[in-house]
């Protein structure tokens, strides 16, 4: 089974409860169990949150584009956005590290993404954007032979 | 919406909202420490019995409470809590400082 799909919204908190249902919704195909839709939609809603406050700042007129693919049994999501970037990535992607501790963020954002999805690989360079991919493999299918 | 806020005696119920991320986040950290200043709350009491669906905010939220009401020796509670967000709670090293009670 092969499935894609590609959405782009404007960078405001408004859409994050938006994408992460969309996805939710796009793998349900997969018939995933509600402990791993809830794993996918804690794990997108993080990428989209840190485009937005973090990528643009929390200033409106970024773009925040997500695609996903189902290959088999396996979701891939991609968050992109073209703002700031991150300098130091491994860093970034330590438990607690937060660069914005006034707006109340904990940094546990990227923890969260490693926990509730099975890979997690974060793209970024300065001043062009940040692109975050995700994999889950979703439950298990019984093998119902070669439909084609 | 400040139903979702109740003072009794020293401590402060928060109501917790169905969906907790960034969006929803900023309204219950501010309404919050007003109540925590205004009436000089030392406890606060967070209520998930509503609570369908939480990231990271959740942990920003009840962290940065923890620490506005720690140094005059207040207490976080957590009521209501189903095993997601113990799970959460436990990730992000939350459960050493917050007592969650059922
Ligand atoms: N899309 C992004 N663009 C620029 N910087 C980013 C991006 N995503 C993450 N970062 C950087 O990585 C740090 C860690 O991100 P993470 O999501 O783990 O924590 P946080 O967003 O700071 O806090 P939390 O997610 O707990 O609210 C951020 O503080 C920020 O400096
Ligand atoms: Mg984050």
């Amino acid at each position: 089974m092969k499935n894609e799909m590609k959405m782009e919204f404007d960078a405001i908190s408004a859409n994050e409860a938006f994408a992460r249902v969309a996805v939710a919704a796009f793998v349900s195909e997969l018939d995933p169990t509600l402990e791993e839709i809830s794993d996918i939609k804690t794990a997108v809603s993080e990428a989209v949150t840190n485009a937005v406050i973090h990528g643009y700042d929390g200033l409106e007129g970024g773009k925040v584009n997500i695609r996903c693919s189902i290959d088999q049994d396996v979701l891939h999501v991609e968050v992109m956005d073209k703002g700031k970037g991150i300098d130091d990535i491994e860093k970034a992607m330590e438990p607690l590290f937060t660069t914005k501790p006034e707006l109340n963020r904990s940094g546990m954002g990227f923890p969260f993404m490693e926990a509730f999805m099975d890979d997690l690989e974060v793209l970024s360079v300065p001043g062009e954007g940040t692109t975050v991919i995700m994999k889950k493999k979703i439950g298990c299918i019984p093998w119902i032979g070669d439909e084609e | 919406m400040s139903e979702n806020f109740k003072v009794i005696d020293n401590y402060l119920m928060v109501r917790m909202p169905e969906e907790i991320d960034h969006h929803k986040s900023s309204y219950i950290s501010e309404n919050a420490d007003k109540f925590i200043v205004r009436e000089q709350i030392s406890n606060v009491v967070f209520d998930f019995e509503d609570t369908k669906f939480m990231d990271s905010s959740g942990i920003g939220i009840i962290l940065g409470r923890y620490k506005k009401i720690a140094c005059f020796g207040g207490k976080v509670f957590a009521i209501h809590t189903d095993n997601r967000i113990r799970h959460l709670f436990m990730i992000s090293g939350l459960h050493k400082i917050v007592e969650i009670m059922d």
